[in-house]
């Protein structure tokens, strides 16, 4: 039993994931002699040398676009973009080349990538550095949406997205390097496509991702603690693919939905499993599904205002209040 | 004048690159028809007039190589071996096709070929072409990438990340600078810092200056030999610029009237590659009779094709939803 953080997790899952395939090899800017800028890979070019373990110059398309083109021939990258708002500069490499290159080719192509990258707010970093952008990525056919919430979903998750043969873009959250857990089993594997079940209740469903579904949780014991109201809290994990399944399930028993985004509110994640509840659930609702996000505005920089931006924890629970008791 | 004690190409080689470019040329030809016919639907950009470095770049290759085009790509993609039919039939969009009309005209696609894709997005393929040519190199086998864009393409950030990285690790590759003079309607001297756009930069990224003759077939072929041989032995990137001009408008819908008649004159009459190449063969002394032959038997293989392709039934339906992911399928929740 080893307590692990989310950081030690990352550089460790990918170690894992070299160690098992030969087929494997990790590309970034200052990945390799730096350990990243978040210490995420810390000790990764020691153990794996420079052939495998690329530090890049800053060119995002030709690090993706090399990573792609290594995946199409049967390699399997991990390509490291160091903050998720620099996905914008790439997204051509992203969106219109190995989203769609299978199909465009009929099948002929596989592309069995990973990206990784430091996605999310709370570091005060301003609009440029903090976005969460899963919802980017998900309304791209072709491309699967990773977001784990913890270490041990880090290693079981990045189990699965190496040895998954379509791109994954693999969302870490910055504030969540620091989170820790104790955790048995490193080695393992986590089927991408299986939501989480991070709080059991019969009030109310809770559904969120990354650091929004840990702050779900919390407020879910408060919740319970203090207001007598049982929530089930639900990790999505991935958005493509979605465990519609689970939520289904869980709308079924509890009739009351809140979903809990990072995003900026318009064309959010949230909007589109509002709509498959309504179109799978209708009749299960007691209630409009309410959606919690930042507000339809970049991300400002100073503490209080950053912090009455991104959804808390005291914001969660006030809305469930809100929503459950009409108060 | 031809050296022909010196000749360093040789017959063989030249009845292959020219059975190779008047395939290109006539394949594109056949291509025009059917648009004018309104078999062929959608957007499509011929390379009429460009044969000669996707020809000599075909004969150069080897099976196991790596090729990328852009949009202008069929004779690219033809140039590895690709069957008429599955272009052809691509672009009329019938089962026949490359990707069974999944993909069109501009994302042409044969990977047992080593046709690992047509870019439409400018600049895009460049990168991932790296991408192929890291995978040589980090297997440790001795293929080598080549990568194919137009002048205008080197405005373009993507352009010149990929010749540095592909310098910096040394990348078994090389970029293929086609000069056309024009990036769609405009001529690219107006909206480019230096004379060459291509070769001009070489030396950004400490790269040989090479300007070759895109419209000599011969000179193609040597120039084509030279570069993979450097790559293959692991001597690093080449980027290279060949002079040429396309005979018909950049695209579909456009009929080229920006560019001077006496320019396309000159071109079309005094430096068609094919033109000038049958003539150059017969300075060789190679008998006519060999040369018709040739043409005769691609002028058939393309109606041939023409004809499968034709007979060809349009895509399913439910193709729709196949091979978004590797299960085959276009699933996103369970
Ligand atoms: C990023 C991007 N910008 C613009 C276009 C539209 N476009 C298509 S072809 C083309 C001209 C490209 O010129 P060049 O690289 O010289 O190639 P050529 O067509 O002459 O072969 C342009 C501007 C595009 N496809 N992609
Ligand atoms: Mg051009």
């Amino acid at each position: 039993m080893a307590q692990l953080t989310y950081r030690a997790s990352v550089s460790l899952a990918i170690a894992q994931s070299m160690r098992k395939d030969q087929k494997v090899f990790f590309i970034g800017e200052d990945v390799g002699a730096a350990g990243g800028v978040f210490k995420a890979t810390v000790g990764l070019l020691e153990e794996f040398g420079k052939e495998r373990v690329m530090d890049a110059p800053i060119s995002e398309q030709a690090i993706l676009g090399a990573a792609m083109g290594a995946a199409m021939t049967g390699l399997r990258p991990i390509a490291e973009i160091m903050f998720s708002d620099f996905l914008a500069v790439c997204w051509d490499i992203v969106a219109n080349q190995i989203a769609k290159t299978r199909y465009m080719s009929d099948g002929q192509i596989n592309i069995p990538l990973v990206i990784r990258t430091a996605n999310g707010g709370g570091s005060k970093f301003g609009a440029q550095h903090s976005q969460s952008l899963e919802n980017w990525s998900m309304m791209i056919p072709g491309l699967k949406v990773v977001a784990p919430s913890c270490p041990s979903d880090v290693l079981g998750l990045m189990d699965s997205a190496v040895k998954d043969p379509d791109p994954v873009i693999f969302y870490e959250h910055k504030s969540l390097y620091a989170f820790k857990e104790e955790i048995e089993q490193t080695d393992i594997s986590i089927p991408i496509g299986e939501a989480n079940m991070l709080h059991e209740g019969k009030d109310i469903t809770i559904i969120g991702l990354a650091l929004m579904a840990q702050r779900a949780k919390e407020a879910a014991l408060i919740l319970k603690d203090k207001h007598d109201i049982n929530a089930k809290v639900i990790d999505l994990r991935s958005l493509v693919p979605l465990d519609l399944q689970t939520i289904k399930k869980s709308v079924i028993e509890t009739g009351h939905v809140l979903t809990v985004e990072e995003n900026p509110r318009l064309c959010g994640w949230g909007a589109e499993i509002s709509s498959l509840i309504s179109e799978h659930c209708f009749k299960n609702l007691k209630g409009p599904v309410t959606r919690v996000t930042t507000p339809h505005v970049p991300l400002p920089s100073a503490d209080i205002l950053e912090d009455n931006t991104i959804p808390s924890v005291e914001l969660i629970v006030n809305e469930v209040i809100k929503k459950l008791k009409g108060e | 004048m031809v050296d022909k004690l010196n000749d360093d190409i040789g017959e063989e080689k030249r009845l292959r690159l020219w059975e190779m470019m008047l395939k290109l040329r006539l394949v594109e030809k056949k291509a025009y028809d059917l648009f004018l016919q309104n078999l062929i639907k959608g957007t499509s950009h011929l390379a009429l007039g460009q044969e000669a470095i996707a020809g000599a770049f075909g004969v150069a290759l080897k099976q196991g190589d790596y090729t990328f085009c852009t949009y202008r790509g069929h004779a690219h993609t033809l140039a590895r071996g690709s069957s008429i039919e599955g272009v052809l039939g691509e672009l009329m969009g019938r089962q026949c096709g490359l990707m069974k009309g999944k993909g069109g005209s501009m994302h042409l696609t044969d990977v047992d070929k080593g046709v690992m894709g047509s870019y439409a997005i400018i600049g895009a393929h460049l990168t991932i072409a790296n991408g192929t040519a890291l995978a040589s190199k980090y297997n440790k086998t001795n293929e080598v990438s080549v990568c194919f864009f137009g002048d205008g393409t080197t405005n373009i950030g993507a352009f010149h990340e990929a010749l540095n990285m592909a310098k910096i690790w040394n990348l078994p590759i090389v970029f293929v600078c086609e000069n056309n003079l024009y990036m769609e309607y405009t001529p690219i001297h107006e909206v480019t810092a230096v004379e060459h756009p291509a070769a001009d930069r070489a030396g950004a990224y400490d790269l040989d200056k090479i300007i070759v003759d895109g419209n000599d077939a011969d000179e193609m072929l040597r120039t084509a030999e030279k570069v993979i041989s450097k790559a293959r032995e692991g001597k690093g990137p080449s980027l290279i610029e060949a002079k040429t001009y396309r005979h018909s408008g950049h695209s579909r819908a456009d009929p080229g009237k920006y560019r001077p008649d006496e320019e396309v004159k000159d071109w079309m009459e005094n430096k068609d590659p094919i033109k000038n190449y049958r003539a150059k063969l017969l300075d060789f002394n190679i008998n006519e009779k060999i040369i018709s032959e040739i043409e005769e038997k691609i002028k058939d293989q393309v109606e041939k094709a023409t004809e499968i392709s034709m007979a060809s039934p349009i895509p399913e339906i439910k193709e729709i939803y196949t091979d978004v992911w590797a299960n085959g399928g276009s699933e996103w929740h369970n």
